[in-house]
């Protein structure tokens, strides 16, 4: 590790340890999570070169703090000021050190009043200490796009009136699923994208698992804290096989599972068989499972596709949603026979959420592959490959239709982009 | 999500335009700039210009390794590209939303396209 990156991991590490005390002493987030942010870009500008205080956090607290008392004074700021001077004054008690206030802050970020987008930005940069520039850059819009989603998620947050403290135990579980969800969103961000800016998009998902762990941390009885956590270890865990050099996507079924990392899958194993043993069982802990049963299989014949029909029956139940029925379709169609498959996705497609998506014209021309149908399951990746979003989706669609043989693939200027 | 939305006008469009009278030319403006600032703030714009004169394009194409342009105006367009926003936001139907509120909506056509990813996830 570098000099740079061992920096970077400490500011990451520190920045809403800052945020909170700021907060704590001087009440206002909105311009407190702007001071932590400037010294933050101080800190990685100064430290590499000055070398690293010896107290980093109390560096970064103090000039934030001065940071933060400049703000308010400067004339620049006058209506900030009118706003904030009142409140610099410490609130009683507000020193006390709280051990759930890395979860407040959390939960603040992903306030059900901002759009996902935004609590997306913020929680990144107030809770994960990334620079505005750094999450522009991971999710490949310009700067002030990500700025603005910040300045707007902290005005809507203020004009809402809420605090910076925990809410009532009937509102909690509610308010962490918003955060698992945001968890959940970053780590996706990050783990399906595998060209562009693909150095920035790994370290969103690690981002992603470091901030779940902290969460884990602070709520080790929640189970769906921990399934997450589980999922993102299990899910990254293939990383190194799931594409190739080229940047083609290397389906599930077809990956050198000699090249997954044992070591995530074994802590995500040991997490799902201590967290199912214990309680109530939710929608990230299933998912986890799915994919336990995927990473236990020595090989993708020897899949225990049963089970996974059994944990999608579940999920179906617990949380419906287009793609568990799709998924679930395929295990049916692993379990009991592609014709079965088919006739179980037709009477799905009747559904709006699924009718003309692309992913049921791909889940039908496998299993159309399956029972032998070659023309039939070429067409249906063809349309598929049309209707897809995805660049590296496309190319893979594209890629069984031509396995198939010859038939209009449909010329695409921008798939070798 | 990130999505294109296009903005075609044509040459009736175009000649209304320049026959209404100058203050619901001002209001039409304005509206834009409603637009604009409505999008910047809400963090959804990525960028939006608006295009010169359709008279001075440019059509290229290549043929054999050989480049060849011929200047416009190419009249045979009837509708034309006049600009175009891109923006980001959480669905098809919002950018549709954001797409109805482009003045020229109501005498040329917008068009909503989604951009293509980089995402993929393993079948």
């Amino acid at each position: 590790m570098t000099a740079g990156t061992e920096i970077e991991g400490l500011l990451r590490e520190l920045a809403p340890q800052v945020v909170v005390r700021l907060v704590r002493r001087y009440g206002d987030f909105d311009s407190c999570e702007d001071a932590v942010q400037e010294a933050l870009l101080s800190a990685a500008q100064q430290w590499p070169v000055e070398g690293r205080p010896d107290n980093p956090k109390g560096w970064l607290i103090t000039v934030a703090s001065r940071r933060l008392i400049e703000m308010v004074r400067s004339d620049v700021a006058r209506r900030r000021r009118e706003e904030t001077a009142g409140l610099l004054e410490p609130p009683d008690g507000a020193e006390a050190a709280a051990e759930d206030d890395s979860l407040t802050l959390l939960l603040l970020c992903c306030h059900p009043s901002l759009t996902l987008p935004s609590q997306v930005a913020l929680t990144l940069r107030a809770v994960g200490g990334l620079t505005t520039a750094e999450i522009a850059r991971a999710f490949l819009v310009p700067e002030s796009t990500i700025g603005q989603r910040i300045s707007r998620a902290k005005q809507r947050i203020k004009a809402g009136g809420a605090e910076f403290r925990l809410p009532p135990p009937e509102e909690r579980s509610e308010r962490i699923a918003a955060v698992l969800q945001v968890l959940y969103l970053i780590f996706n961000e990050g783990y399906t994208a595998s060209s562009g800016a693909a150095l920035l998009r790994a370290e969103l998902t690690a981002e992603a698992i470091r901030l779940t762990r902290q969460l884990h941390a602070v709520l080790p009885d929640d189970g769906e804290a921990a399934g997450l956590l589980a999922l993102m270890l299990l899910t990254d865990a293939r990383r190194p096989a799931r594409t190739r050099p080229d940047g083609a996507l290397v389906p599930l079924a077809e990956q050198d599972r000699g090249r997954w990392d044992r070591q995530a899958i074994d802590e995500g194993i040991a997490l799902m068989t201590r967290t199912l043993a214990e309680g109530p069982v939710g929608p990230y802990q299933l998912q986890a499972a799915i994919a336990a049963v995927h990473a236990e299989a020595p090989n993708a014949e020897d899949t225990d596709w049963p089970q996974i029909l059994g944990l999608y029956d579940l999920l179906d139940t617990l949380a419906p949603g287009p793609m568990v029925t799709l998924n679930r379709i395929v295990a049916v169609a692993m379990t009991h026979g592609p014709e079965r498959g088919l006739r179980e996705l037709a009477a799905a497609e009747t559904d709006d959420a699924l009718s003309g998506h692309h992913r049921v014209h791909a889940v039908r021309a496998h299993l159309l592959e399956m029972t032998g149908d070659r023309e039939a399951a070429r067409d249906a990746y063809v349309l598929a490959a049309r209707r897809t979003l995805s660049v590296p989706e496309q190319r893979y669609l594209e890629s069984r239709a031509a396995t198939l043989g010859p038939g209009e693939v449909g010329f695409s200027a921008t798939s070798n982009a | 999500m990130k999505y294109l939305v296009l903005i075609y006008t044509n040459l009736e469009a175009r000649r209304l335009w320049e026959q209404l009278p100058e203050a619901e030319q001002a209001a039409g403006l304005q509206a834009y700039t409603a637009l604009n600032e409505d999008l910047a703030s809400s963090g959804e714009m990525i960028v939006s210009e608006s295009l010169a004169d359709p008279s001075l394009a440019r059509h290229v194409t290549v043929r054999d390794g050989q480049a060849m342009t011929t200047d416009g105006p190419f009249a045979e367009a009837k509708e034309q590209l006049a600009g175009f926003y891109l923006v980001e936001c959480d669905s098809i139907e919002r950018a549709t939303e954001i797409a109805a509120r482009i003045p020229e909506a109501e005498a040329g056509v917008v068009e909503v396209r989604p951009v293509r990813t980089y995402n993929g996830l393993e079948m």
